[in-house]
């Protein structure tokens, strides 16, 4: 089949960008949607252009490097689904794909399709783990967990960090990113100790970024590629108000 | 062709590579290597940079490990957060001797698996300490918060992977890897707020900084402006992962390479079994000329799936006509004791055999196919979901088709390097204050990894190896004062700046992927699942005639000053192509078939892989001796002293 792209090109963070028009014929309906863009990259380069910068590299869904605004939706039309794992035979012969980067004044753009979500890691910096060093950590089976915690704290904790949620907030919160977290650790006993610390640390941070708040369009459990529960941010807000009450 | 015979064959020297292993027995060695380390003063610690290369499971956790324990870290990555290392790709699990289901697993027995497993081309005192640690590992992981599967009454579950007769793999659902990163990740995450560890994401290591004899720094490219950058330190840490991406198509990350361990092999450290590679048997095959990756399909499907072919050559009926009396079980028939569970070589090497006799499936020929019919009927759908659900959903997204009716469609395809860079026991190369952690050194594998061991050795060697055998190296050595301004420092650096503008310099008539592509398919053939000597010496041959072609005809995309990824991608493949003659000529040499390592010309009556352990049981860790010369190859002989090496048999 053929496609037609609409792709943003930028040459650099303070550069103007605009959209750029390619058409790729002979696509295979097997291909991803990366390799689409590998196929045109490679036509690009053989007549002299610059090839089109995106960010990837696992191609299986699980490292977050990619993440593009396909037709107007993060990751594209299938939900819970990576950029990396969409496949074209969801499009069809013919169809006109706007592909553009993530937009949120805490993810600057580097260059094309490539944006900086250090913020991201900052937020982790501030509190999102348990601080034990090293060693000297106690038997693994000396603390049970329920099934049922274990497993909900896995949900969480599926986060990619792709940034996909707060591309698709209309306020640019980075809220799910944060309460997954947030919420991974409350679930066990191993994160008890510094959960007042954590939630009002990582929420400061996530203001101290410039995302905006969350006000519950649930744009983001939508786009998510690991399907994370909007619940995060509820249970977030718990945390917080206790945390907030208790000091 | 006339084919120059490459001297390799000589018989190698009896070298002075030296393993450093503890006297004593097996089980004290670890110990009396700690009791008599040096230690270095804790005040002193801040005052030494440690430079860590790579962020995955075995850099991010020695980089938590060292800020920790108060050393100046330097932490550098080439994606965009240390998050995203390929570690995050891996599904199974991570052994452990913990025997919490008491079903007879002792430290023992996971020493004698995995050195078994590997064929017995691994160090006896590196693979026990392994098993030593291994428990220490989820102990440290459950305090992080690792949210491993756990059983009804809270405890952890096991279960059993990869051919083992006991349960002891611990996991996270098909996100055992993402998990134990994560958990790493943030225990660093907690030193970079600590103020311990400085973190520099979308840097590429380009060269290695020797200055008197001892690794001081290294040379980094800054993947966003391209400016090329100098750090100093009192150690490099190398933790760079594997270079299966040689293939060019492999179940490796797009960015996966071998250009800093390359860089590091041309600055004096040698390079061990370059040609043991590991080929999982479970991957979804190749599709077409696009395709950029293969994605793998943990092996734990196994359990429960079926692998068959059909017996006639020309059965192009769909799968589910095909009646059982002409379906052929193959690994069932020829392994009746492991059955679908033999190891992952041997699984691999079956696939091949079927296939080449012409009877594979699909579009291309090149499958077979895993059938779970069997086990729906027996467990019941929803058992099979609970199980493997993710990995059905997996697989449908990428074929279109679902395996609760069809069967899988299954290949093997490159998925980890058991060679690497030479290591001695404590994790440090042939160039003093160079050690290398994880996927990227040779260590303990041996010919063939088991499944769930790479998170093992990946932790093992950051969070508890390198602690002690830094130290040690820190507390006894003379490090001068070398600052960035040392003209070492300088002279590296422009050689590095050289090589990028060669490559934007040459602005030929072929793609860099092209080139890739074209190495991949010479590795594939003739470096792969099965070699013998005449197509290793095409395959060094053609190499060598890409790699001068190369340098003459690659178009590499755009400028330096910029984000280029073209531009990174044409300096790995550059290496690639290098490494990728060293690759077959460490084949060509080693006249036995071990463990990923078969070679045509040595197997028995059966088919089956013929070792050599009055030649070949030692390490082969090749030197670098100038751009056009070969490479020199040094050996560490291997001894055996607690296990006698036996033929692996999973009849
Ligand atoms: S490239 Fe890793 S998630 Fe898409």
């Amino acid at each position: 089949m053929t496609v037609h792209l609409r792709i943003w090109r930028q040459a650099g963070p303070d550069s103007p960008g605009r959209l750029a028009e390619y058409t790729v014929e002979d696509v295979n309906e097997h291909m991803s949607f990366l390799e689409l863009l590998d196929v045109l990259n490679e036509k690009l380069i053989t007549e002299g252009e610059e090839p089109i910068e995106f960010d990837n590299d696992c191609r299986e869904g699980i490292c977050g490097s990619c993440g593009l605004m396909v037709g107007g939706v993060a990751h594209g039309p299938q939900p819970r689904t990576a950029i990396c794992q969409l496949h074209m035979r969801h499009f069809n012969d013919g169809d006109t794909i706007v592909v553009e980067p993530w937009r949120a004044t805490a993810f600057p753009i580097i260059k094309d399709l490539v944006v900086d979500r250090s913020a991201f890691d900052r937020i982790m910096a501030a509190g999102g783990y348990v601080s034990v060093k090293t060693g000297g950590a106690p038997d693994a089976n000396a603390l049970p967990v329920t099934k049922e915690d274990a497993d909900l704290a896995m949900d969480y904790a599926s986060c990619i960090g792709c940034g996909a949620c707060v591309a698709a907030c209309p306020n640019s919160s980075a809220s799910l990113f944060t309460a997954s977290k947030i919420a991974h650790l409350a679930m066990l006993p191993q994160g008890t100790p510094e959960r007042r610390r954590r939630v009002l640390n990582m929420v400061d941070q996530m203001e101290a970024e410039g995302f905006g708040d969350c006000s519950n369009h649930a744009e983001c459990e939508a786009v998510c590629p690991k399907g994370i529960s909007i619940s995060a941010i509820a249970l977030m807000r718990r945390e917080y108000v206790r945390a907030v009450l208790s000091s | 062709m006339e084919i120059a015979e490459p001297h390799v064959t000589e018989r190698p020297e009896r070298s002075r590579l030296k393993a450093r292993v503890p006297a004593g027995r097996l089980q004290d060695k670890w110990d009396v290597y700690k009791n008599n380390a040096k230690l270095v003063n804790p005040a002193n610690k801040r005052k030494h940079t440690i430079i860590i290369v790579g962020t995955g499971l075995a850099g991010a956790s020695a980089a938590a490990t060292l800020g920790g324990l108060g050393y100046n870290i330097k932490s550098l990555c080439i994606q965009d957060s240390a998050r995203r290392a390929h570690s995050i790709a891996a599904q199974g699990g991570i052994n452990a001797a913990k025997n919490y289901p008491n079903d007879g697993d002792t430290i023992w027995r996971l020493f004698y698996d995995t050195i078994k497993g590997g064929d017995y081309r691994s160090r006896e005192g590196n693979v026990y300490r392994l098993a030593q640690i291994s428990n220490n590992i989820i102990d440290q992981a459950v305090a992080q918060g690792v949210p491993f599967a756990r059983e009804y009454g809270g405890l952890l579950d096991n279960r059993s992977f990869g051919g083992a007769q006991v349960s002891r793999t611990f996991y996270a659902r098909g996100q055992t890897g993402q998990q134990l990163l994560l958990g790493a990740y943030q225990a660093m995450s907690h030193q970079i707020q600590e103020g311990r560890v400085e973190m520099l994401p979308r840097r590429e290591m380009l060269e290695l900084v020797v200055i008197d004899g001892r690794a001081r720094g290294i040379v980094t490219r800054n993947l966003v402006t391209g400016e090329l950058e100098r750090h100093v330190g009192d150690a490099v840490l190398l933790c760079t992962g594997g270079y299966g991406n040689a293939y060019y198509l492999s179940t490796n990350a797009q960015n996966s390479n071998v250009t800093a361990a390359w860089r590091c092999h041309k600055r004096g450290a040698f390079f061990a079994n370059p040609c043991f590679t590991q080929i999982h048997p479970t991957c979804i095959p190749v599709s077409g000329d696009y395709q950029s990756k293969l994605t793998l399909m943990s092996e734990s499907l196994r359990n429960d799936g079926r692998v068959w072919v059909p017996k006639d050559t020309n059965d192009a009926r769909p799968p589910s006509q095909i009646p059982e009396g002409e379906r052929d079980y193959y690994l069932e028939r020829r392994y009746p004791s492991f059955g679908n569970l033999v190891p992952r070589d041997v699984a691999s090497r079956a696939a091949k055999a079927v296939t080449d006799e012409g009877l594979g499936v699909g579009e291309t020929n090149l499958a077979v196919y895993l059938d779970f019919r069997d086990a729906i009927e027996r467990l019941g759908r929803q058992a099979i979901e609970d199980r493997y659900g993710n990995l059905f959903e997996m697989y449908e997204r990428i074929t279109g088709d679902t395996p609760y009716e069809v069967p899988m469609r299954i290949f093997p395809a490159v998925h980890y390097t058991m060679g690497g860079l030479w290591v001695d026991y404590e994790l440090m190369t042939t160039v003093p204050g160079l050690f290398v952690l994880g996927e990227a050194n040779f260590s303990d594998h041996g010919a063939n990894r088991l499944g769930a061991s790479a998170l093992m050795q990946g932790l093992a060697d950051g969070y508890f190896v390198i602690p002690y055998t830094l130290g040690g190296y820190i507390a006894g050595a003379e490090l001068g004062d070398v600052t960035i301004g040392h003209s070492t420092f300088a002279d590296t650096e422009r050689a590095a700046g050289e090589r990028l503008r060669r490559l934007l310099d040459v602005k030929g008539g072929k793609t860099v992927a092209e080139f890739h592509r074209e190495l991949g398919q010479i590795m594939w053939d003739h470096v792969g699942m099965s070699r013998n000597r005449d197509g290793l010496l095409q395959a060094a041959e053609a190499i060598r005639r890409l790699r001068d072609e190369y340098w003459q005809n690659v178009n590499v995309a755009g400028r330096n000053d910029t984000l280029n990824k073209n531009l990174e991608f044409a300096g790995r493949v550059g290496d690639f192509l290098e490494l990728g003659e060293m690759m077959a000529l460490d084949a060509l040499h080693r006249e036995e078939s071990c463990g990923g390592h078969f070679r045509e010309e040595h197997k028995t009556a059966e088919g089956e892989a013929l070792r050599d352990d009055d030649d070949f049981a030692y390490v082969a860790a090749w030197e670098h001796t100038g751009d056009h010369a070969r490479p020199q190859l040094h050996r560490e002989d291997l001894e055996f002293e607690y296990v006698r090496p036996s033929t692996r048999s999973y009849k």
